[in-house]
């Protein structure tokens, strides 16, 4: 495996949005690095004809039917919102600069 | 006669159907014990007093009336941070839900509810259920009931705590690692952690949803097989749920065990494990054998890895449950941003605690290009090979006995230096949610120190009334009644 | 040099799923903000997606329809991104194990039949809605729209011109509509093409730097911007430049493709196994089960027609644009003697009057029998194809049928040769001039004879006799 650099560390709190500064991006160099140095253990494993646990039970095909059923009331869907009004979630101005969408 | 916080909620139940009490001065017993306690203790975060109390005159209300009344009639219960609920506020125990109002109970707080159990408040926790302590809680300390200077574990430490110091007959947590049997082993009560899917986890707000189950923390076996009956069940709104008729986890109580097969894996009993709980440990498995059981050596040979594998794939689903808190919707918003990524940074930055965010960090980091094949698919390859050890052991016994912990329970501020020692801590308890079987741990005597040592019954998916059968056989015979810690 | 495009399409089709994917909130449109939401959709803390079949039922349908295999086993995944249109900040989508894999649609471009390559059909949640027109430096989100069942139809780089793209993009929403999965409306965002396009000199394989057009709202605009952004970067080229791969937007005002994102970030989604599902075996019972309720689609559709009716090409091709369509014209055609007729109603009168009522064939007072029954009153001689038109236009109003309205209006065609020599013979005595330059070799004027001869009649009059009578008369 690998090693954590501090430029890894500002990659990943960059996908994560969480703000590291300096003290904590070396904080987290260090810990991650000890962690994962603990987890290389893993390829001590022989795992090429393993098949990967993607879910922890046997089940396969559970479905909901197509029907409605009630949502919120509007005022308590908004109601844990930081900011809002009567209709909307509020957010700072979105430009397109900032991605997303599917 | 003993105050009505002291007992079981088997007792209680039958008290309070039967009319000898009411569940209103069951309710203001316990409600009394919190305000004599608590402090102390500091299982609490939300006591629901009024509603506690207009829930047990409901219930009062049925039984005056001659109607028949729930499984939990009149029980009073506390429920850890994270399980939603329509009342008072679910935070997780962390700053960025501090105050925040779920709009829908949980399944299992809709069942708990509809069986006439009176809730008492919301029970601390490490946040996100991230940690082996409850140090993680950004609201409060708790500590153990048997030494106050120590951790009550974690990341259930507030539900242990509460029915350690007999604040509530069943506390309700969650077990991703561990996060209920390790704290009932510190507490010396009697922690269940489900088979993945047994219960519905719809309304438990998701660490690693491949992992977490809500289960019992209890007094005794029976109380934790009654709030079986009541919380298991198929849930359409769960997906993972299992889909199996209901079953009655007090039907084998009492049962003999004769000729039940119980091993012991030689992984388990390292030199990492302590001597006094090794010892305990040892003379619990007498107390089974000396009741008819055959114990078998078996082996796990991937144990070691269980560690590796859980700090993977618990931190990886993590970190994708743990996005949604990002200040749109509900929970913390840093006042000062000023556009759409300020105001996920600086509300995540800062609504988030230490550990959380070294998890997120963790998770997001072997799920990310390039790493996820030498991470998450190697963990996830990895934990088909602990599933399997579990399949193969249980060809030749029907349970698996093991420590819970290897120590018991440490001091607050011992380990909270060095998250890889933390981890450590759940080497024990992690592979039964890797392999999604259940397990539970209860109570095999104190140390010399006078804390409480537990040990750990694990069997078969879906398999839970063995497991409760062979406990409270154990639980009969061990002659281990702990007692109630002595606090002012 | 010479260059070549290189366009790859991807289709996103909200599935008319009369629930959300995940969850119960209703799928319609028209609701006020923020009403069509629950824990599930709002990815509120606890709460759990469960997956909606017929959004599996609807996508294999599609799948089927353009020739994909089908994944006996698939599973949905979770794609990791912050954006204020999410509820989670990761979408439920499929990664490795679409739904529907390697299919193709055949399109015809001008006479020119060509197969384009599906890569893939995937099942994802819609994303929510932001509006900007709140001011404040806010912008609102609506989640009506999250977990709206979407399907992501994505295509090889087959397609070398807009022309191609905008075959696909027709033949495709055809496909979509035979097979009642989704109405496709473009202007509600239900169907939203995306193309991403590169240039190379003709004659090489390599693909050059590819462009993302996003966010066209109709499929001429889609058309107009392929065009553009071909020509764009060729002249980039030509003028010694690079092309950065980048997201545009297309301004409809002003015919331009603009750059919407300056830095495309590699985006790294972390996909992993969405653990709150469980795996989706699609086995040959449910696969041929799908199948068994296909609906015959437009290619071989056309065929029969053109085949069964004699019908030429074109109007096989204008009478499959949608399934109501070819439905109305079929069971019409089953009534009449000749098909062709049925036909030609069909596309000229009625679709007139329906565009101009601004109406929908599903949902005209006209059924194909009175449609039918019209066209025989013509062929049996009882009314004119002129009265005919005015009869449809009064079943189009009231749904009436049409041997009611004739014989309430009183509208029977007069074929009786007594009746009709003598109103010529007294429209001749009435015209002596046009009669006399009839005589005198000027034939033309015979139109001007005809018309008097229906005026007096108020149009009753059947055409072709009066042409007969009127000749005979003039003659003698």
């Amino acid at each position: 495996m690998s090693t954590i650099t501090r430029s890894d560390v500002a990659y990943v709190a960059g996908l994560a949005q969480l703000d590291m500064d300096e003290a904590a991006t070396e904080r987290l160099v260090d810990e991650m690095n000890s962690i994962l140095d603990y987890m290389a253990k893993l390829n001590e494993l022989d795992t090429d004809a393993v098949e990967p646990m993607m879910h922890a039970m046997a089940l396969t095909n559970v479905f909901r039917e197509d029907e409605v059923a009630p949502s919120l009331p509007r005022e308590l869907a908004l109601r844990g919102a930081p900011v809002h009004d009567e209709e909307y979630f509020m957010v700072p101005k979105i430009l397109d600069a900032e991605g997303g969408g599917a | 006669m003993s105050p009505w916080y002291e007992k079981s909620a088997f007792e209680i139940r039958e008290a309070v159907a039967s009319g000898a009490v009411s569940a209103r001065a069951v309710t203001e017993s316990f409600l009394a014990r919190i305000d004599a306690v608590d402090a102390q203790v500091g299982a609490y975060t939300q006591v629901w007093r009024d509603e506690a109390l207009a829930q047990a005159d409901a219930v009062d209300a049925k039984i005056a009336a001659g109607e028949p009344v729930g499984a939990l009639a009149g029980v009073p219960i506390s429920l850890k941070e994270l399980i939603c609920t329509q009342a008072g506020e679910t935070t997780c125990s962390s700053k960025i839900l501090a105050g925040f109002q779920s709009p829908y109970d949980a399944t299992v707080t809709q069942k708990l509810l509809a069986d006439d159990a009176v809730v008492l408040g919301k029970v601390n926790m490490d946040e996100f259920a991230m940690g082996s302590s409850t140090e993680n809680s950004a609201v409060q300390k708790t500590a153990n009931p048997w030494d106050l200077s120590r951790v009550p574990g974690g990341s259930s430490g507030g539900s242990a705590a509460s029915v350690a110091s007999a604040t509530s007959a069943i506390s309700f947590g969650s077990d991703t690692g561990g996060s209920i049997r390790q704290p009932a082993a510190f507490c010396g009560c009697v922690g269940l952690k489900p088979t993945y899917g047994r219960v519905s986890r719809y309304g438990l707000v998701a660490f690693a949803s491949s992992l977490d189950q809500i289960g019992p923390l209890t007094r005794d076996v029976r109380d934790a097989a009654l709030a079986m009956n009541v919380i298991s069940g198929k849930d359409p709104r769960d997906a993972t749920s299992a889909d199996l008729p209901a079953e009655d986890f007090t039907k084998k109580l009492g049962a003999s065990i004769a000729g039940l097969k119980i091993g012991l894996p030689k992984e388990y009993f390292v030199d990492a494990l302590g001597s006094e709980v090794r010892t305990l440990v040892e003379k619990a498995t007498k107390v089974l054998e000396e009741q008819g059981a055959e114990i078998v050596e078996v082996s796990l040979p991937h144990t070691e890895y269980a560690v590796s594998v859980y700090y993977i794939v618990a931190p990886a689903e993590a970190s994708a449950n743990l996005a949604r808190f990002d200040g749109v919707r509900y929970g913390f918003r840093h006042p000062d941003a000023k556009n759409v990524t300020e105001m996920y940074v600086k509300s995540k930055s800062e609504g988030f605690g230490e550990e959380v965010q070294r998890r997120i960090m963790l998770g997001t980091y072997v799920l990310s290009s390039g790493y996820y094949d030498a991470y998450y698919l190697k963990a996830q390859k990895v934990r088909t090979l602990i599933t399997r050890d579990f399949d193969e052991a249980f060809k030749a016994c029907d349970i698996i006995l093991t420590p819970t912990t290897p120590s018991t329970a440490f001091a607050m501020g011992e380990k909270s230096s060095d998250p890889l020692e933390m981890y450590l801590n759940d080497i024990f308890t992690i592979s039964a949610n890797l392999a999604g079987i259940p397990g539970i741990s209860l109570p095999c005597g104190k140390s010399a120190s006078g804390l409480p040592v537990g040990f750990q019954l694990l069997s078969k998916a879906f398999d839970e009334a063995t497991l409760l059968q062979t406990a409270y056989c154990y639980e009969q015979h061990g002659g281990n009644d702990l007692g109630l810690p002595a606090l002012s | 040099m010479e260059y070549e495009a290189v366009i790859g399409m991807e289709v996103h089709v909200q599935l008319n799923c009369k629930s959300k994917v995940f969850c119960g909130c209703s799928t319609n449109f028209d609701a006020p903000a923020n009403t069509n939401v629950c824990p599930v959709c709002l990815g509120m803390p606890g709460a759990m997606p469960v997956l909606n079949r017929e959004m599996v039922t609807k996508s294999v349908a599609v799948g089927l329809a353009l020739g994909c295999t089908i994944s006996r086993w698939s599973k949905m995944d979770r794609k990791n991104y912050f954006y204020p249109d999410q509820s989670k900040n990761y979408q439920i989508s499929q990664y490795d194990l679409p739904i529907n894999h390697d299919g193709f649609l055949d399109i015809d471009v001008d006479g020119k039949k060509k197969r384009i390559g599906i890569t893939r059909a995937h099942m994802e949640e819609d994303t929510a809605r932001n509006t900007h027109t709140l001011g404040g430096g806010q912008s609102g989100v609506d989640f009506n729209r999250c977990g709206l069942p979407l399907l992501e139809i994505v295509t090889e780089p087959d397609i070398r011109s807009a022309d191609e793209a905008y075959a696909y993009l027709t033949e495709l929403k055809q496909i979509l509509q035979y097979l009642e999965v989704s109405d496709c409306s473009m202007e509600e965002g239900k169907l939203r093409a995306e193309a991403n396009i590169s240039v190379r000199p003709v004659g090489t394989e390599p693909f050059g730097t590819k462009t993302e057009v996003k966010n066209v709202a109709s499929f001429s605009g889609t058309y107009k911007a392929i065009e553009f952004e071909i020509a764009r970067q060729i002249q980039v080229l030509n003028d010694g430049g690079k092309i950065i791969q980048e997201t545009r937007g297309w301004d409809d005002d002003r015919g331009v493709t603009f750059s919407q994102r300056a830095k495309e970030s590699a985006h790294d989604y972390r996909y992993f196994p969405e653990p709150d599902l469980v795996p989706i075996v699609v086995d040959e019972a449910w696969e041929a089960a799908i199948k068994e309720g296909q609906p015959e689609l437009p290619t071989p559709r056309r065929t029969r027609l053109i085949e069964t009716f004699g019908l030429s090409a074109y109007d096989a091709g204008v009478l499959t644009q949608t399934r109501a369509m070819a439905d109305y014209f079929e069971a019409t055609a089953a009534e009449v003697p000749d098909a062709k007729k049925a036909a030609n109603w069909i596309m000229g009168d009625l679709q007139a009057l329906i565009t101009q009522e601004e109406g929908d064939l599903s949902t005209i007072k006209i059924t194909p029998l009175q449609l039918a029954s019209m066209i025989n009153l013509i062929e049996d001689g009882t009314i004119s194809g002129k009265i005919a038109k005015e009869v449809l236009v009064d079943m189009f109003q009231t749904g009436n049928d049409p041997k009611a309205i004739v014989e309430a209006k009183g509208l029977v065609q007069i074929s009786d040769t007594g009746e009709l020599e003598q109103m010529i013979a007294a429209v001749l005595e009435k015209n002596p001039a046009q009669v006399e330059e009839f005589r005198s070799g000027k034939e033309k004027v015979i139109g001007f004879l005809v018309g008097q001869v229906m005026q007096a009649t108020k149009g009753k009059a059947n055409p072709k006799m009066v042409n007969e009578i009127l000749r005979k008369q003039l003659s003698t």
